[in-house]
Parts: C-alpha cells; sequence; structure tokens
C-alpha cells in the first residue's frame, strides 16, 4: 500500500518482530491517518532484523522480542543512545492443531511417542525458540525432545506449520495463538515459572528521520496504543 | 572454511539422498525419454509439458505443491501417515523434492540421447525378430548409454543443488533433512559464516565435478 506522502512528511521504516505483525499493522493505520506521516513495517525474527539492521538495512526504529538481539545491536553502536526502552511483555505457550485429538497437558506430554515433530522457531537465534528451549532446559525435556525438532524461520512460520497439521505441536506466544482459528491452546507456560519475556523498542542511529521515529515512538506509548497492544493480549510494561 | 565432523555429515546425507533420488527416477526417466523419442500420441505435448514445468517453475511452487500432495491433511499424505510413512520434515521429503525437480533434467538429456540413435538400426534389430523391449535393452540403451549416464550425473547435480522445494517439504532440520544447500541457508541466517563458507567450496568441487563429467561424456559419445 503506498501512502501519496507529501515533500515534508516522512515514511518511516520500522522492523519488528513477527509476533507483533497485527497489533502494529492496525498502530501504523491509526499513526497515519492522524497526521502526515506514515509507517512501513518489516516483520520477522528479531534476530534475522538485527542481522540485517548490522548489515546497513535502512530501520528508523527496531522493536525486538528479547532484549539479547536488542543488546547485541547497541554493543555494536547500532542504536541512538538513550531512546531504548522496554515496552511489553507475553506468554509463552503451546498450541496443537484445531482437530488434535490427543491429549497433552503439560510439556512433559509432548514426549508421548504420537508427537512425532515440534515447530519451534530457530532454537539459537530467535527469541520464541530461545525462550522455548530455555524453558525446556530448565525442565529437564530439552534433550529428549531435540529430535522432535522442526526448526523454521520465526514465530509466524511456527503457527503456520502447526495449521497446517504436519507437526503435532509448536511453541508460540499466547498472542500468535490468539489470532489463529486453526489452532488451540493446550498449555500456557506461566510466568512465573516460564522465561521472562521483554520486547525492547529503540531508535536506530543512523536513522535519517529520527524526529519522526521519536513521534512514532511515543504514540506507541500512548493510550490508544496501549489499548491496541492489550487488545491483542500483549502486556504493556509501566 | 571448517571442516567438522557437521560438515561431512551434511555431504554424506546430501549424496546418499542424492544418489538414492537418480536411481529412483532412472528408469521412469528412461521409459519415458523412450516414449517421447519414439512414439507419437494425442496430446503427448501436453504431457511433455507437465514433465518439464518443474525445471521451470520456482523451486517454491512445486514445494508447495508437493506439501500439499504429501501433507498430512490430503488423501495420499493421510494414506501414507496411517501406513507409517512420513514424507513432510523427513528424509523421503527430500528424496521426493530431489526426485521431482531432478525428473525433467533427466528425462529431457536421454531423450535427446534417444533421437540420436539411428532408428534404422532399431528398425533392422525388429525385422530380426526383436520385440520392443529387446530393442530397447540391446541395441538403444547399448547405443546411448552414454548420454543416459550424462542425463542422470546433470539429474544428481541438480538434485543436489536442491533447495526451495526441499525446505517447504522436508524442513531444515540438522541431522535429520538438512542438505548441503539448506545447511548454507541456515548458517548465513545464524551468521556463520566460515562455516557456511566450507559448505560453499564443497558444493562448488561437486557440482564442477559432476558437470564436467557429463558434458565429457556427451562429448565422447558424439564422436563415436
Amino acid at each position: 500500500m503506498i501512502a501519496p506522502v507529501s515533500a515534508w512528511a516522512d515514511d518511516i521504516l520500522v522492523s519488528a518482530a513477527a509476533s507483533l505483525s497485527d497489533v502494529l499493522k492496525e498502530i501504523g493505520r491509526a499513526y497515519g491517518s492522524k497526521g502526515e506521516n506514515t509507517v512501513t513495517f518489516n516483520f520477522g525474527s528479531s534476530s534475522g532484523l538485527a542481522r540485517q539492521i548490522e548489515e546497513g538495512a535502512p530501520a528508523d526504529i527496531f522493536f525486538s522480542a528479547d532484549l539479547s538481539q536488542m543488546d547485541n545491536l547497541d554493543k555494536n553502536g547500532r542504536l541512538k543512545l538513550g531512546t531504548r526502552k522496554n515496552l511489553l511483555s507475553n506468554q509463552l505457550v503451546i498450541i496443537v492443531p484445531a482437530d488434535f485429538k490427543l491429549a497433552i497437558s503439560a510439556p512433559k506430554d509432548l514426549l508421548k511417542s504420537e508427537v512425532k515433530r515440534i515447530a519451534l522457531a530457530e532454537p539459537t537465534a530467535v527469541p520464541v525458540g530461545v525462550y522455548s528451549s530455555k524453558y525446556l532446559e530448565g525442565e529437564g525435556l530439552w534433550d529428549k525432545l531435540k529430535p522432535k525438532i522442526v526448526p523454521v524461520q520465526d514465530v509466524r512460520a511456527t503457527l503456520a506449520s502447526v495449521e497446517s497439521g504436519n507437526v503435532e505441536a509448536g511453541f508460540v506466544y499466547k498472542t500468535d495463538a490468539a489470532i489463529s482459528k486453526k489452532v488451540k491452546i493446550v498449555y500456557e507456560v506461566p510466568i512465573d515459572k516460564g522465561p521472562k519475556i521483554i520486547y525492547p523498542v529503540a531508535i536506530v542511529r543512523k536513522s535519517k528521520r529520527k524526529d519522526t521515529a521519536h513521534d512514532f515512538m511515543n504514540y506507541v506509548q500512548s493510550p490508544a496504543a496501549k489499548d491496541a497492544f492489550n487488545k491483542y493480549g500483549f502486556v504493556v510494561l509501566d | 572454511m571448517i571442516f567438522s565432523f557437521e560438515t561431512w555429515q551434511i555431504t554424506i546425507f546430501s549424496l546418499s539422498v542424492g544418489l538414492a533420488s537418480t536411481l529412483l527416477i532412472l528408469p521412469f526417466g528412461i521409459a519415458l525419454a523412450w516414449l517421447f523419442a519414439r512414439k507419437e500420441w494425442p496430446f503427448k505435448s501436453v504431457l511433455e509439458t507437465i514433465v518439464l514445468l518443474p525445471l521451470v517453475m520456482p523451486p517454491v511452487s512445486t514445494g508447495l505443491i508437493l506439501l500439499k500432495i504429501f501433507g498430512r491433511r490430503s488423501p495420499v499424505g493421510q494414506w501414507l501417515y496411517e501406513r507409517g510413512v512420513e514424507i513432510v520434515f523427513n528424509w523421503k521429503g527430500v528424496l521426493i523434492a530431489m526426485a521431482v525437480m531432478s525428473f525433467p533434467l533427466l528425462v529431457r538429456s536421454v531423450r535427446t540421447s534417444f533421437a540420436e540413435v539411428d532408428p534404422r538400426l532399431e528398425q533392422i534389430a525388429a525385422t530380426l525378430g526383436a520385440s520392443s523391449l529387446r530393442v530397447l535393452f540391446v541395441i538403444t540403451i547399448p547405443l546411448a548409454y552414454k548420454g543416459i549416464v550424462a542425463g542422470a550425473l546433470l539429474a544428481f547435480s541438480r538434485a543436489l543443488g536442491e533447495f526451495g522445494a526441499t525446505i517447504l517439504l522436508a524442513g531444515n532440520i540438522p541431522g535429520q533433512t538438512q542438505t548441503l544447500s539448506l545447511a548454507i541457508y541456515n548458517f548465513i541466517q545464524l551468521g556463520k559464516d566460515p562455516e557456511a563458507y566450507s559448505l560453499l567450496g564443497i558444493t562448488v568441487a561437486l557440482a564442477f565435478l559432476f558437470v564436467w563429467s557429463s558434458e565429457w561424456l556427451l562429448r565422447s559419445s558424439k564422436k563415436a
């Protein structure tokens, strides 16, 4: 969608974690309709997006699903100092295809032989994969489940795999499970036992549209945006 | 460059499944190539086009079609699953993706070789009392064997280089379905460039070897 942008209005590029696809598009539309500036989104795995920014991709804002990807960019001086903020939290869930018959009510049920394949975003890099594998390690299940893992590109690819029925289970965020009718949640990793999920956001140092980036950053912390995040199931941090 | 146990494991896996895939398509490829070279029938061009499609369509498109055919929610996939055969996210998916993507190359090469066999030699054998099948095995194939081997080598190289259909149908599972090309992609995604470059070196060396051999066979068959 190309919106006509007048000479002194900006279109900023926001690279954001795949799990933010729906909620940010809605927030972006609202932002675009209330002023001259518009937002274009680049969704993907936070690890892939961070790598793009490292290689010089012209993103103005980076919205990551974990601190580690943001820390790496920070360490390499890719972020504008003082703009980094922890914005959201989320919850990890185990999903199965909606028509799945086998009873799974706890992570250890994944050890059952009927569960042949578990979809997981790349466990060494993509935030949701890192959170999930660390959690399973903590539960003493990772070594036994590892042969069943099908590594995929990001959390939405995980969702799609489970929807297709070609895997028996997958790990996504609660917010991703909420948007799909083709999967059902069988286990919600308790917030206190599971990984601490934090979505930080920051302005990229090489951004050429810092004023608009600041403006959008403020909008993303406004009450209107907060409502949108809550609607989709995200936890807004204070 | 880093040549680890993993590097060799990935290489051997790719070569093994590539070999299996080429052996699998060989009888069908030879049979179809012979039919295309020697016989005519209504709407022959439709079948020729269908066979050629994986060569020109984007590999991910072919991969998507295969996923729809062999996925668990399809009749074929369900039937296989009930018999304990899994294609998706399995080495058998790698085999099928390689076979389908390299099949057109085999058929094309072998067909050309068959077409170069003088049909009069086949006719002479027939007048001496040989059946069609005997003519095929005693006259046609021996005369075209260099072209057949060249075609098989080409198909094998194509199988080794397969990516799009493989990643959709079999997934990129290290140690289970990860071929050379899938591993290179994975290492690049993870920022592990040295490992990627080792595999790059191997793929270039293998491709060079097989394509060069294939061309050499074709040249030497023309001289004879």
